[in-house]
This record gives C-alpha cells, structure tokens and sequence, in this order.
C-alpha cells in the first residue's frame, strides 16, 4: 500500500509537470500579447519593451518556465498581469465557494442519477425504463446555460422560493448545485442503470431471493454495493468535466468561483492567472482520481492495490 | 479671449468657454439611502494609475479626485483639487493653486507634495500604468520613461498648495488630461503601505471610501463624510455586486433588488424592455464619444488603392447594421462622434450607393471583385455585424471571409498588420476625455501605426499628422480655428478612406423606479453607468 501511494503519489507530480509545460507552451505561442493589455493603446514602444522586460516576457521560453516552476514549488503563482494582485490570493478567496458547489453538485448528480439508475433497473424494458432513460439523454444533451436560465425563471422569479443568484447561504446554492446535478445525472442513471442490471442476473441475488429477503433488502443491501463500485471511479473523472460546466453555472447563478475567475482571466491574457487556475484544476482531478482508486478498496475488499 | 490675453501675460484659464466654475446642486436631492449596481466581471483594480476599463473608470472617479474635473453629466472641465489655475501665454506652464483643507480617507491633508508623487508615480515605468503615455508633454517625461531620471523634472513644488508644471511642448488638451483617473491624487505612505496592493486598498480624496472587497461577490463604497465639496455625496453607500449576468441582473432589477445593472440591458432582452412602458420609462438614454469603425489595411492589397477604400465606404448600408443592434446607434459619417468639438457639421461621408462603388472597383482593376478577410470580436453582437458587412461587400463583388476570434487575437492581428479588415465593435474607441485630439494619435496618427500599433488601418499621412501636431499647440482647446484644424484632420483623413465609419453607438441606462437625479447623471460621458457622487434615492 505505501508503495502504491508513493508510486501513484510521483506519478501525480509527473502528470502536473506535464500539465503545466503544455499549458505554459500554449499560452506563449497564443497570438495575443499580454503586454499591448497591460500597456494600454496610449502606451510609447519605450513603455511596452519596460513592461515585457519587468514581467520577464523578453526571454526565451524555457526561461520562463523556469522561473514559473521554481515559483510554484516556493507556493509562488505570480501577480495577475492586470490586477496586480497574488494569483494564490485570487484563488483563494474563490476556491472554498468553488468546492461547495462542486460538492453540492456531486450529491445532486448522485442522488438523482443513482435514483433514477435503480428505478430503471427494477423496471427494465418496461415503459418507465425507456422514458428515464430518455429523460437522462436529455439532460446530458441541455445546454446549460438554459436549464440554469430555467430554474432560475421557475423557482425564484416565478415561485419565489430562492434567492435570483448570488452566494451565501443554503439557499442560494440549492439552484446552482440542482442545475450540476441534472446535467451530470444522466451518465450515473446510464452507468447505474447497467451495472444494476449486471448484478441482478447474479447468481448470489437469486440465492438472496431464495432465502425470502425482501425486495428492498436485496435491492440495498446486496445489489447496490456491488453495483456502485464503477460509479465511484467514475466520482473522479467527474471532478474534471465539473471544471468545465462550473464556469457557466458560476455565470448564471452569480457564484463567487474560480470558474468566472478563469474565464475573465482568459478573456484578458492574464497568463498567470490562466496558469494558477489550470493548475488547481488539474490538481483537483489528479487528486479526484487519487482518491477514488484508494477509496474502492474499502468498498470492495477483492480488489487490491499494488 | 484674445484682448485678456493682451491685457495680461497670465491668462486665467477659468474665464475659458467651457470652463464651468461649478454645478449647482439638484434641490429635490434627499441625503440617505445605499444603491446596488451589478456587474458580470470582477473589478480589476482600483488603483487609479493602472486601472482603465469602463467599469472601473467611473468607481475610481468616485474614489479619487484629481486637479482637475467635470460638470456632472456634461463634458465641461471644472477645477477639482485645484482651486484656480494659471497657464502663461506661451501655453506651456501651468501653475495649481490647490483647495485647503482636503484630506484623504486615511485623515491626512493633501499637499502639493502629493500632486507630485502621483505624476512621478503614474509615469514611473514600474508602476506599468497604460496612462503613462497622457503625460508625455510634461517636461522630463522622455527621462523617466527611458528610466534615466526618477520624477518629472518638469513638475515643482512652489509651496505646500501650489503647483507648477511645466511642459516641453504646447499641449492644448492638457487639462483634460489632469482630470483623466490617471492624474488622481494619491497619498504616498498608502501607495508604499500596500505596494502592489494598493488598488485592493485605495485611499484618495474622493467622495466614497472603499468600505468591502470581498473578491469575486461585492465591494461596498461608504459615504466620506469630510468629502470637500460640501452637500455630496447623496447616498450613504453603493453596493457593487459582481459576478451577474446581465440577463440575471434584470431580472432582479425587475424584483426591485437592483438599483442599476452595470453592464446596460442585453441586447436579446432590449426590445421587451423598451416595449413596455413601466420599464421603458426608467431607460434614459443619451449620447457618448463612441465611435464604432471598419479598418481598412492601406498596405494590403488591393486595399492600398484608394478606389477600392471608397469602394467599401459606398457599399455599407450603416442604416441596417445600426438595426441589427436594435437601433441604439445613429449612422456614423466621420471619425469623430457628433457630440465631439471638431465634429464636422454638414458632411455627409460616403453615401450608400451599390452602383457607385462598383465602378469606383472598376476603376482599381478590380471590376470582377477579390477575396479579403474581416476581423472581428467574437462576442454578440460582433459576429452578427460581421456578417451585415460580409453581405453588404458581396453585392459588389467581394468576398469577405470572416475571423471570428477573442479580442486579444484581434488586437494583436491588428497591431501585426495581418488583418486587412476590422470590425471594431468591442474595441471600438470610447474619448478618454472630450477632445478632437483623442480620437487621432493612437488610432490613426503615424505614431499608432507601427509594428503593434492600435492604428489597424496602418495609415500614415506625414502631412495630416504634421497639421495634428500644429493644432494641438494652441493653447486654447477650444479655440475656433483649432477645432477648425482639427475638422480639416479628419475630412483629410476621409478623403483617404482608410476607416468606414459605421456608428455612434448610445448609452442606455437602466435605473430601478426609486433611483432620483437629472436623466444627465445617468448617461454621464465620463461616469459610466452612472455618476455616483450625484444621484440619490427617493424613499
């Protein structure tokens, strides 16, 4: 087990460094230049060669990213070109409210998606089956913005039950996690769903049934902790399609994250910025994975680690 | 003008037109109350050296005072810090009597020792301010900027409230440019506090104070109660909501939990808006110093002919691209916007004419039409633009591919010289103060046509440029015959054709039903969306 960690732990590091190379190599041929934004349309050539030579742009790639990684191991990210601020304090005022989303969404996506993997399960082939299974495709087909747009309408400006956007309090993430979970359900129903199916043709269930367990019982207690175990891989991939649609439902719900920070930054070739977020992002999924990988052991004790 | 410039070496500069000495205050105006305004992106900085976007813009105005400053709601210079000032007769030096008594938000008094801090600050070369380049008229600026001196040696202390400045050039728009952001006054002991910070942590002289910054939700800007000039600011605060799409924003501007959305109302939600006369009459609408253009690359073929440029001018129907923004522009003739001085009455540019523009292509050579590109802003409405404009060239034979891409990819398309065509929009130059000037040097002066340049169109008139610079060493900016000279800059720039100017683009502004004022506080030219210091609230 130590063994595996450390192996798993250098393989982590070495999956950052490349994450970071690629990133820093696509940012420095990007046909932009950060310093025409800092220097502003009023700037003389003398400002602009002032500017890049401050920020160090004037050297060679490799150089750069150098000083980039020997930042970064000290916990240094760099300013933000335009704020001028810490990278590591933009994203720490932002992360924590990232995170909660993140895991509000998480459990959203599980309850409804595994919810809806077992029903269609019990009732496979069955009408049920195929409107849940239809209902998922949907879900994972809607573009966000609009189902966000849609409950926003709904259940505040309509019904009036939450908050229109903003952070704070459990209500105001009831919405924003709600519109994660629905666009990330479908692939759970789907995996649930099959996995579910696997394990009910089992002979261990027909034993199970055999023995005058009730419906319930089986289904709980003997079908879905062997159904789960893909599920719990997949929490982990998960993470990173997460950083993608947190940057829209960040937008529409007014959410204090690092996926509007991303976004800003991006629109601005604040490359420090662009960096420190890539690099979380990548962290948060590597780690994700991680996790997920020592986490099935417990759950199922055939599998081992090495 | 001229007989008090006889009179006395010394012209006061306060008896200039234009020259507002102060605004008289609303009388139905109730002190009280907080507002919330809303934006989607995150405030970049308030430091007033650095920042320079149009949301930031206005919350620094409200933060920080300079020397100078505007009637609110007009674009009439009226002094700020400065009490008075003097410029002698050659136009070169100019002297700052300052108010007594101001203090900043952190208690101390500002003296003219802080007037010169700040201009050393802002030209200083680490401090990275894009206004640095304002200044480049005071004397010793070329010193500081190539890092060979460590202030301005044309900037003097004479006593604690007075300043001199003096300039290495005649520059007719430079008490415009004491009263840019750039030239706030800042408190040294803060600034070197907060080193990089400090536009997390400003501290000026202005009518608010920075209250909150919490990062990515809200900043909170609190009344000063010692603010110098006496009855404003009204409100006790303003909230800064950022982080709310425009869309969301209406919403709650409609639930009566916003007081003014920031970014203006979205373009797809416009007309349901203006079509219900509730909502409708809370828009106020007004003009601005905008100009929204297409470059024309001179250097690329065949657009270096000039037949062809005009070609292109005739062929745009200007009509129907200001209705595919809903109509909230009028059709642009010329580089200045109408409200601009200099703006060139009568002219009517290039007319829309099919016919014309094809024999005028014949006349280049190329009757049976060419490919080119066109450049453009991927963000709604850009594309859409793009796409009026393609249509419009097809009907005279050319064929224009579409670039759609970020704005920092078009900026550096533009600057590299890549891009025969441009679409401005987004980028579309906005005054930085109300002066002719403004909208030439960086965008079609020589200077901003190099290698990098913001003058896309890479057009480069010795001889327009030699007029630009003649006319800007009047003293007097708003002398007849300079904005004579400056009208005549810009029909020869015309005559060459290397922009199509397309649109004056107008500010509306959307306020909640409680929101008082004059409708002019709310389309101010330099405060956008609003000018805080002078709104108030009626419940």
């Amino acid at each position: 087990m130590p063994g595996y960690l450390i192996r798993r732990l250098v393989q982590s590091a070495l999956i950052l460094l490349g994450v970071s190379f690629i990133t820093f190599l696509l940012l420095y041929v990007l046909p932009a230049d950060p310093v025409r934004q800092i220097a502003g349309r009023s700037a003389t050539a003398q400002t602009v060669e002032n500017i890049r030579h401050q920020l160090g742009l004037d050297q060679p790639l490799l150089v750069q990213y150098w000083r980039y990684l020997s930042g970064l191991v000290q916990g240094d990210m760099g300013r933000s070109y335009l704020q001028k601020t810490e990278v590591s304090s933009l994203i720490a005022a932002r992360l924590p409210a990232s995170l909660l989303l993140m895991a509000g969404g998480i459990v959203c996506e599980l309850v409804i998606g595994l919810a809806l993997g077992i029903i269609a399960a019990v009732f496979r082939g069955r009408p049920l089956d195929h409107a849940l299974m239809v209902t998922s495709f949907v879900a994972v087909s809607a573009p966000q913005f609009v189902v966000g747009l849609l409950l926003l309408y709904l259940f505040a400006v309509q019904l009036g039950w939450f908050p229109i956007g903003g952070y704070g309090t459990f209500a105001h993430l009831v919405l924003p996690a709600v519109t994660l979970g629905i666009m990330g359900s479908g692939w759970y129903s789907r995996m649930m769903r099959s996995s579910m199916v696997d394990v009910l043709r089992q002979d261990y269930i027909r034993t199970a049934r055999a023995k005058g367990l009730t419906r319930r019982r089986v289904l709980l207690r003997h079908a879905l902790p062997n159904a789960i175990l893909p599920i719990i891989a997949m929490i982990g991939i998960d993470i990173g399609i997460f950083m993608g649609g947190i940057v829209v439902v960040e937008s529409v719900f007014g959410w204090p994250g690092i996926g509007q920070l991303a976004w800003q930054a991006i629109q601005r070739v604040d490359i420090p910025v662009i960096m420190g977020v890539t690099m979380v992002s990548a962290a948060a999924i590597v780690l994700g994975n991680l996790l997920a990988d020592l986490i099935t052991p417990f759950i199922d004790p055939r599998i081992k680690l090495r | 003008m001229k007989s008090l410039l006889a009179s006395t070496a010394i012209l006061f500069a306060a008896a200039l037109p234009g020259m507002a000495q102060d605004y008289t205050p609303d009388p139905d105006a109730t002190p009280g109350g907080m507002i919330t305004v809303t934006y989607k992106d995150d405030v970049a900085t308030l430091d007033p050296a650095i920042g320079y976007d149009w949301q930031n813009w206005s919350m620094i105005k409200s933060l920080f005072d300079g020397l100078m400053d505007y009637v609110p709601g007009t674009t009439e210079l009226r002094p700020g810090l400065a009490e008075s000032h003097e410029v002698s007769e050659d136009g070169t030096v100019f002297t700052f009597k300052l108010r007594e008594g101001v203090t900043f938000h952190n208690g101390r008094e500002m003296t003219a020792e802080d007037v010169k801090y700040s201009l050393d600050r802002v030209t200083d070369p680490e401090t990275q301010s894009p206004g640095a380049g304002f200044f480049a008229s005071i004397a010793g600026f070329d010193a500081v900027s190539a890092g060979e001196a460590e202030g301005l040696s044309g900037v003097e202390v004479v006593d604690p409230l007075t300043v001199k400045i003096t300039l290495s050039r005649p520059d007719a728009t430079f008490l415009h440019v004491m009263a840019l952001n750039f030239a706030s006054v800042v408190p040294a002991e803060a600034v070197e506090e907060h080193g990089t910070d400090f536009g997390k942590h400003p501290v000026g002289t202005g009518a608010f104070k920075l209250g909150e910054w919490t990062i990515g939700q809200r900043l909170v800007f609190e009344k000063n109660a010692d603010y110098w000039r006496d009855g404003v600011p009204y409100l006790d605060g303003v909230t800064f909501e950022v982080g709310q799409e425009p869309i969301v924003a209406l919403l709650r501007l409609q639930q009566g939990e916003v007081d003014v959305p920031g970014d203006g109302i979205p373009p797809a939600k416009f007309q349901e808006v203006m079509g219900d006369p509730d909502q409708a009459a809370r828009v106020v609408e007004g003009g601005q110093l905008h100009t929204g253009y297409i470059t024309l690359n001179v250097g690329i073929e065949p657009l270096d002919k000039l037949e062809v440029r005009e070609a292109i001018n005739m062929a745009i129907n200007k009509e129907r691209i200001t209705q595919i923004i809903n109509g909230r522009a009028v059709p642009a003739t010329q580089p200045l916007p109408p409200s601009m001085p200099g703006y060139t009455d009568g002219y009517e540019g290039y007319a829309h004419d099919i016919e014309a523009a094809k024999a005028k292509l014949a006349e280049a050579g190329v009757g049976d039409g060419f490919t080119t590109q066109l450049y453009v802003m991927n963000t709604d409405p850009n594309p859409r633009i793009a796409q009026a404009i393609q249509q419009d060239l097809k009907a005279i034979g050319v064929d224009v591919e579409i670039r759609s891409l970020a704005q920092a990819n078009v900026i550096e398309a533009g600057g590299a010289g890549q891009a025969p065509m441009i679409w401005s929009g987004g980028m579309a130059w906005i005054a930085d103060f109300p002066d002719p000037s403004n909208f030439y040097g960086p965008i079609l002066g020589c200077a901003g046509a190099g290698e990098g340049g913001w003058n896309w169109s890479k057009f480069c008139d010795e001889s327009i440029d030699a007029m630009a610079t003649e006319a800007d060493s009047i003293t007097d900016p708003a002398a007849p015959e300079r904005l004579e000279m400056w009208s005549d800059v810009y029909m020869k720039v015309m005559e060459q054709a290397p922009w199509v100017p397309v649109f004056n683009e107008q500010r509306y502004t959307m306020k909640s039903a409680r929101m008082g004022g004059d409708d002019a506080l709310y389309v101010d030219p330099v405060s956008i969306p609003v000018n805080y210091d002078y709104v108030y609230v009626t419940e």
